[in-house]
C-alpha cells in the first residue's frame, strides 16, 4: 500500500536541486527524438555545447535570447506569487512592441534624450494596459483570467497584423506589413561591438534584482505573498486583496510589455508580426522552472534560451528540426512540476496489513 | 439589414455555421467531462494540435479515415492520461500542468511532422470525409440540406452530444462523476476510486478533444498545418463555462459560435471593404471572452474543480 | 457472549510521526448495544474508527467482525471496501456527501454496476423507502442534496451506511450540528435501528448525551483506553475525570458592572449566499467588562454576524458603532483601525498564511504600523523582536518563529492568533467557535484570556455552537435562529436549547 504524505520541512538542496535536475532530465529525454530522427544524440549534445559556448559570438547570442525570456519570466513569476494567472505575457509583449514603435518611429516630436525613456515607460504602460483589463474581469465579473488574457493573445497579435497594415506601416516598407524603424536616439545601445546583446540585458537583471528585494523585504511583497498564499486570511487581515491584485497586474504586464520593447528597441528596430517565437508561453515555463523566484528566473532564462540558441545550430549543422528546442522546453516544464511534487511530499510505502492472529 | 437576413435564411450559411461548430463541439463536450470530474485541461489546445497531426498522418500512412480518428482519439486520451497522472494521484497545479500539456503536445506534434516530412513545400494532402448522404433525413426541407453537406464526423459529433448527456444525466458512471467533481469524499466513502474516476474521464475527454483536432485535418481541410488550431482549444474552455457544464448547452454554444463565425466570414465579404480584414478575424475571439463574463457571474463551477484529492486526508 | 459480539478491537496502535493517536486499545460491541465512545478533543477517537472502517492502517493489532451468521471473522486492515463489504457503516462528521445529485443517487452511489446502461432506480427507491420507514429516519429523495438541512443530510448520510446492509454504525460526533431537540429524533432513531439489531458506536465529548442514550461508555485519553462501564453505573464526575485526568477547571468569572458600550449594532441586515451568513435586522450592544455569548446551532447566521463584526460583511442596511464612533465603510482594515480584535472561526483558512513565517504572521494586521516598517520596507529586526516576545509570552511552541505557520499544532495556530490579537489591547473581540478542535489546555487559556480581556475593559462577543463554554463564560447570552438575535430570560440550558431550535420557549 503506498500513500503520500508531506514533508515537514523542505531542504534546501531540494529547492535548488529539483529545477537543476529537471532541466537535466528534459535534456537527457532529447535523446529520444534525436534518435528517432535518426541523429547521434551524442554528437547533437556536443553541437549544443559548441552553439551555446563555442564562440564569445554564441553565448552573446545565448544573452540576447535570455533578455525577454527575463522580462517575461519575471512576469510570470510576480504574477504566479499572487495566484493571478497571467498566461497572457505574449500579447502584452506586443502591446510594449507596439507602443515602442508608434513613439519610436518619429510620430512624436520628442528631443533626443528623452524618447528612450520614454519608450520604456509606455511601452511597459501599454503591457500593463493589457494586464489590468483581464484583471477588471476577474475581480468585477470573475472571469477566469487564464481564458480571458488566452484568448486576448490572439485579439492583440490579429490587432498588431491590423496596425502593420495600416497605421503603423513603414511607408517605405513596399507594402510588407512592418512598422517604420525606431529612431536612432530610441535606441537601446548594443553593449558589444558586432554583437546584438543590448543594453536591454541590463535593464532586466536590474528589474530582477528589484523584484527579488521588494518581495523579500518590501510591505508590498509581503501583502502580494499573503494574498498569493491565502487570499482568505490575507483579506480577513485587512489586506486589500483586489489592490494587491491590480498593482500585480500592472506589474507583470508592464514588465511583458518591456519585453516587447527590448525587442523592438534593443535588438530588432522594427516591428512585425512575428516578433516573439512564443517569449510569452515560454516566460511562464522560466518562472516555473525558477520557483518563481525572481533571481532564478535569470537563471532559468539562460538555460531556455541556450536550448533554443543550441538547437538552432544543432539544427543547421545535423539537419534535425529546430522543434526539438521546444520539445525540450516543455519537457523541462513537466519535469520541475514532478520535482516538485517529490520536494513537497514523500511516497511512503506502508506496511502490508498483518494476518490476523 | 436585407443582406444579413437573407444571409441568415441561407442553407448554405447553416451548413458552414455547423462546420465551424463541429470541433468546438467535439472540444466543448471533452473539456466538460474532465471540468465534470474535477479537472480543468488546459492542455486542450495542444491536444487539439495532436489529434489534428496524428489524425492526418496515421492516414496519410494508410490506415484510412475511420483508422485515423481512432489514431487521433488513442494520441489524445495518452497526453490526458499523462494530465490526469500529475494533476490526480500527484494533485499538481492543474493550471500549470495544463499548460505543459500544450506545450508538450504541440511540439511533439511538430517535431514529428517535420521529422517526417523534412522538406516539403506544400504540405501533402489526404482524401479527407465526403459530405454523407443519410436516406430520410437528407429529405428534409432546409434541415435536410444543411445536414446533406456535413461528413460523418459531424454527424458523430452530434450523437456525441446526446450519448455524453445520457451518461451523465442517465447511467450510475455518470452521476459518479459529477459526484466527483463536487465532493470526492463522496464517492470514496462508498468505496468508488476518485483517482480511477477522475483519471478516466480526463482520459476520455481528451479522446473528445483530439477528435475536435482531427475534424481539422479530415474534414474541414485536407492537409496539416502549423498554427492550424489557432486558439480554438481556449475557445472551447470559455464555451464550457458558458454551457454550465451541461452537454446540451455546450452544443448550443458551439453552434452560436459556429454561426457568428460565418456570418463574420459573409458580413466581410460584403462590407469588407468599410472594415479591415482583421475586425472579423478578432470577433470570435472578443465573442469568447463576451460569453464568458456574462456567464461567469452565475457559473456553477462544479465544486471540487481545481481541487487535488489525497487519498485519506480528509 | 461471544454469539452476540458483532465486533472486537483488539490492541490496535496508530502513530503519526512522533504522536502516539492510538496505543494497545481494546473494545468489544455487542448486538443491538450503543457503545458510546467517549474523550477529548485529539484522545484518539476519531482515529481509532478510521483504523476500523479501513481509512488508517494500524501500527499493530487486529480487528474481527462478525458475518451474517454471527461467527467473527478477522477483517482485512487498511481497506474501506472490505470494511464496507462487512458491513461496517461510518457517519463522518464532515459529511461525505456530493451536493449536486439527489439523496437517491447519494445513497445509491457506489453499490450499482457503473457501466451499465440503465439504472435500476425503482428497485433502489423501494427498498430505501423501506429503510426509511423501519428506521424513521426521513428525507426528500430527489432534491440535490445542496438544498438539503443539515438534520437532513446526517440523515442521509446514515441512510447511506444502512443502504449498504450496516450491521455496525459508527456515528462521529453525530449531535454537533443539530439542536438539543433534533438530537433527541436522532437518537430515538436509533433506538428503533437497535431494537432492530443494529449495534451503534456513537463518538461524544459531551456528557450529557453519553450518560442519556448509551448502553455502555468507553472512555479514550492519549489515546489509551482509561476506563469501561455499563452506562447504569455511570456517573458525570467520574466519566468527567476520566476524560480529563484531573477535575475540570472551572473558569471562576467573579461579577462585573458594565461599562460604556463598545460595540452597537441597529437593525443590521446582511443578504448572504447561504442562511449561514444571512443576517435580519440585528441589534446588539456589547459593553466594556462583558462577554456576550451567542448560542445557536451551526450555520443560523453565525457567519454572518461574525463578517459584520470582522468587516468582511458588506451589510444592506443598519448602523455599527465601535467605541461609540459610527463605521461608515466596512471593512477589516477599518474594523482593526477601530481597535477590534478578531478571532476567526476557521483559523486554517482565515487566521493564517501557513505558508509565511510565525514572524510574518503576528504582524499581518499591523503591516501600516511604523513599528514594523518604514517607508514600505520591513523591518526585519523589529518583526524578529515582536515575535519573540509575543511567542514567550502566549507559550507560541513549534519549530520556531521563523519557520512557516503551517508546521504548528492547532493549538499553537490559536496562541498565535490570540498573540497578535490581544497584544493590540482591542476594546472589542470577536471570538468565533475559538475553542473548537483544541485540547482542554489549549481551550483554557482562550478562556482565560478572553476574561483577563474582560477584566482589563474590553467588550466580548463569544459566537459558539457549545452552549456549556457559553454558558462557562458569558455574562450574557443571545441566542442566534435565521438570521436574528434574540435575548434569553436567563441562563437556563433547557429554555436556551428550544429557543435554539426555534421552539416558544
Amino acid at each position: 500500500m503506498i500513500r503520500i504524505e508531506p514533508r515537514q520541512t523542505q531542504s534546501r538542496a531540494f529547492t535548488l536541486g529539483v529545477p537543476i535536475l529537471s532541466a537535466v532530465i528534459a535534456l537527457a529525454f532529447a535523446a529520444i527524438p534525436l534518435l528517432a530522427a535518426g541523429a547521434n544524440p551524442i554528437a547533437a549534445y556536443a553541437e549544443m555545447y559548441r552553439g551555446v559556448f563555442g564562440s564569445v559570438f554564441a553565448f552573446s547570442e545565448v544573452l540576447t535570447r535570455a533578455t525577454p525570456l527575463i522580462f517575461t519570466g519575471l512576469a510570470a513569476a510576480l504574477a504566479f506569487r499572487a495566484k493571478l494567472w497571467n498566461i497572457g505575457a505574449e500579447g502584452q509583449l506586443y502591446l510594449g512592441a507596439m507602443a515602442a514603435v508608434a513613439i519610436g518611429s518619429g510620430v512624436l516630436d520628442v528631443s533626443g534624450i528623452l524618447l528612450l525613456p520614454l519608450i520604456v515607460v509606455l511601452g511597459a504602460a501599454a503591457g500593463a494596459a493589457g494586464m489590468v483589463a483581464p484583471t477588471y474581469l476577474k475581480t468585477r465579473f470573475g472571469a477566469d483570467e487564464v481564458v480571458t488574457t488566452l484568448l486576448l493573445n490572439f485579439i492583440i497579435l490579429i490587432f498588431v497584423q491590423m496596425m502593420l497594415e495600416g497605421p503603423l506601416q513603414d511607408p517605405m516598407s513596399l507594402g510588407w506589413p512592418q512598422s517604420a524603424p525606431v529612431l536612432e536616439q530610441g535606441m537601446l545601445p548594443p553593449l558589444l561591438e558586432r554583437m546584438r546583446v543590448h543594453s536591454g540585458l541590463i535593464l532586466a537583471l536590474i528589474l530582477a534584482g528589484m523584484a527579488q528585494f521588494m518581495l523579500a523585504r518590501s510591505v508590498w511583497g509581503f501583502r502580494l505573498r499573503a494574498v498569493g498564499e491565502n487570499a482568505a486570511a490575507a483579506r480577513h487581515a485587512g489586506i486589500n486583496v483586489k489592490r494587491s491584485l491590480y498593482g500585480v497586474a500592472i506589474l507583470s504586464g508592464g514588465l511583458a510589455g518591456l519585453a516587447g520593447v527590448s525587442e523592438v528597441a534593443g535588438l530588432k528596430g522594427y516591428l512585425t508580426a512575428d516578433l516573439s517565437p512564443g517569449f510569452g508561453y515560454t516566460g511562464i515555463v522560466v518562472a516555473m522552472l525558477a520557483g518563481l523566484s525572481p533571481v532564478g528566473v535569470v537563471i532559468a532564462a539562460l538555460f531556455i534560451a541556450s536550448v533554443f540558441v543550441g538547437a538552432d545550430s544543432m539544427s543547421r549543422a545535423m539537419g534535425v528540426s529546430s522543434f526539438l528546442a521546444d520539445l525540450v522546453v516543455s519537457m523541462s516544464l513537466l519535469c520541475v512540476l514532478v520535482g516538485g511534487f517529490v520536494a513537497r511530499y514523500r511516497i511512503v510505502r506502508a506496511s502490508t496489513a498483518r494476518a490476523a492472529s | 439589414m436585407m443582406d444579413i437576413l437573407n444571409i441568415l435564411l441561407s442553407e448554405s450559411f447553416w451548413a458552414a455555421s455547423l462546420r465551424i461548430a463541429t470541433p468546438l463541439i467535439f472540444g466543448v463536450l471533452g473539456a466538460l467531462i474532465c471540468e465534470r470530474a474535477g479537472v480543468l485541461n488546459l492542455g486542450i489546445e495542444g491536444i487539439f494540435v495532436v489529434g489534428a497531426m496524428c489524425g492526418w498522418m496515421a492516414v496519410w500512412l494508410g490506415a484510412g479515415l475511420w483508422g485515423g480518428v481512432l489514431v487521433a482519439a488513442l494520441a489524445g486520451a495518452f497526453f490526458g492520461l499523462l494530465h490526469a497522472i500529475l494533476t490526480v494521484p500527484l494533485g499538481l497545479s492543474q493550471h500549470v500542468s495544463g499548460l505543459g500539456i500544450t506545450l508538450f503536445a504541440t511540439s511533439v506534434s511538430y517535431y514529428t511532422y517535420r521529422t517526417a516530412l523534412p522538406n516539403v513545400s506544400s504540405p501533402p494532402r489526404i482524401e479527407p470525409f465526403q459530405p454523407l448522404d443519410l436516406p430520410i433525413l437528407s429529405d428534409l426541407p432546409f434541415l435536410g440540406s444543411v445536414l446533406f453537406q456535413q461528413t460523418a464526423l459531424t454527424w458523430l459529433a452530434l450523437l456525441l452530444v446526446a450519448v455524453v448527456w445520457y451518461v451523465m444525466n442517465r447511467t450510475a458512471l455518470g452521476v459518479a462523476i459529477q459526484a466527483v467533481g463536487d465532493n470526492p469524499d463522496s464517492v470514496d466513502a462508498q468505496g468508488l476510486s476518485v483517482y480511477a474516476l477522475r483519471m478516466g474521464a480526463v482520459a476520455v475527454g481528451s479522446a473528445l478533444m483530439a477528435l475536435g483536432g482531427a475534424f481539422l485535418t479530415m474534414s474541414a481541410f485536407d492537409a496539416f498545418f502549423f498554427g492550424m488550431v489557432n486558439g480554438r482549444g481556449w475557445v472551447c474552455i470559455a464555451l464550457v463555462i458558458f454551457a454550465s457544464w451541461r452537454p446540451g448547452k455546450a452544443l448550443l454554444g458551439a453552434l452560436l459560435f459556429g454561426a457568428f463565425d460565418a456570418l463574420q466570414v459573409r458580413l466581410q465579404t460584403e462590407i469588407g471593404a468599410l472594415v479591415p480584414g482583421q475586425v472579423f478575424l478578432m470577433a470570435p475571439y472578443i465573442l469568447s471572452i463576451i460569453a464568458l463574463v456574462i456567464a461567469a457571474r452565475s457559473a456553477d463551477y462544479p465544486r471540487a474543480l481545481l481541487t487535488p484529492w489525497f487519498k485519506g486526508q480528509r | 457472549m461471544t454469539d452476540s459480539t458483532v465486533l472486537k478491537l483488539n490492541g490496535l496502535s496508530k502513530q503519526f510521526g512522533p504522536v502516539v493517536a492510538n496505543d494497545d486499545v481494546s473494545l468489544t460491541l455487542n448486538r443491538g448495544e450503543v457503545l458510546a465512545l467517549l474523550g477529548e478533543n485529539g484522545a484518539g477517537k476519531t482515529t481509532l474508527m478510521n483504523m476500523l472502517f479501513g481509512h488508517y492502517l494500524p501500527d499493530s493489532g487486529t480487528i474481527e467482525v462478525a458475518d451474517t451468521a454471527g461467527q467473527l471473522q478477522p477483517l482485512p486492515l487498511g481497506h474501506p471496501q472490505l470494511a464496507l463489504a462487512a458491513g461496517v457503516g461510518m457517519v463522518h462528521q464532515h459529511f461525505t456527501l456530493a451536493e449536486n445529485i439527489s439523496a437517491l443517487d447519494n445513497i445509491t452511489l457506489g453499490s450499482e454496476p457503473l457501466f451499465s446502461l440503465r439504472r435500476n432506480r425503482r428497485a433502489a427507491r423501494r427498498r430505501v423507502e423501506e429503510i426509511i420507514a423501519q428506521s424513521g429516519l426521513n428525507a426528500p429523495l430527489d432534491t440535490p442534496v445542496g438544498r438539503l438541512s443539515v438534520g437532513e443530510r446526517q440523515r442521509v448520510e446514515i441512510l447511506k451506511a444502512l443502504y449498504r446492509q450496516a450491521r455496525i454504525l459508527v456515528l462521529d460526533e453525530p449531535t454537533a450540528v443539530l439542536t438539543p431537540q433534533e438530537a433527541d429524533t436522532l437518537f430515538e432513531n436509533i433506538r428503533m435501528m437497535t431494537n432492530d439489531g443494529l449495534s451503534v458506536i456513537f463518538i461524544s465529548h459531551k456528557l450529557r448525551e453519553v450518560l442519556a442514550f448509551s448502553d455502555r461508555i468507553a472512555v479514550l485519553r492519549h489515546g489509551r483506553k482509561v476506563g469501561e462501564m455499563a452506562t447504569s453505573e455511570a456517573d458525570e464526575t467520574s466519566i468527567a475525570r476520566m476524560m480529563v485526568g484531573a477535575e475540570t477547571p472551572e473558569l471562576a468569572s467573579a461579577a462585573m458592572t458594565p461599562g460604556a458600550p463598545v460595540l452597537t449594532m441597529s437593525d443590521v441586515s446582511v443578504a448572504g449566499r447561504s442562511k449561514r451568513d444571512t443576517l435580519n435586522g440585528v441589534n446588539l450592544t456589547v459593553h466594556a467588562h462583558e462577554i456576550l455569548g451567542i448560542a445557536g446551532v451551526s450555520g443560523n447566521g453565525q457567519s454572518g454576524l461574525a463578517d459584520v463584526i470582522s468587516g468582511l460583511a458588506h451589510p444592506e442596511q443598519g448602523l455599527i458603532k465601535v467605541n461609540e464612533v459610527e463605521i461608515d465603510t466596512l471593512s477589516p482594515a477599518a474594523m482593526v483601525q477601530a481597535g477590534v480584535g478578531r478571532i476567526p472561526e476557521d483559523r486554517h483558512r482565515e487566521g493564517i498564511v501557513g505558508a509565511m513565517s510565525v514572524a510574518e504572521n503576528m504582524i499581518i494586521e499591523r503591516l501600516d504600523d511604523g513599528g514594523v516598517q518604514s517607508r514600505g520596507l520591513l523591518r526585519r529586526e523589529a518583526m524578529q523582536a515582536n515575535a519573540e516576545r509575543l511567542a514567550q509570552a502566549y507559550d507560541v511552541r513549534g519549530p520556531g518563529v521563523n519557520a512557516p505557520a503551517r508546521l504548528l499544532s492547532g493549538g499553537n495556530i490559536q496562541k498565535l492568533i490570540l498573540a497578535r490579537v490581544f497584544d493590540r489591547a482591542p476594546q472589542l473581540i470577536l471570538a468565533n467557535q475559538p475553542t473548537r478542535g483544541l485540547d482542554m489546555g489549549a481551550a483554557a487559556e482562550v478562556g482565560r484570556r478572553l476574561l483577563e480581556a474582560r477584566e482589563r475593559g474590553a467588550g466580548v462577543v463569544l459566537v459558539s455552537e457549545d452552549l456549556d463554554e457559553i454558558l462557562g463564560l458569558a455574562d450574557r447570552i443571545m441566542v442566534i435562529r435565521d438570521g436574528e438575535l434574540h435575548q434569553t430570560p436567563g441562563r437556563d440550558r433547557e429554555q436556551i436549547g428550544l429557543m435554539m431550535a426555534g421552539e416558544p420557549a
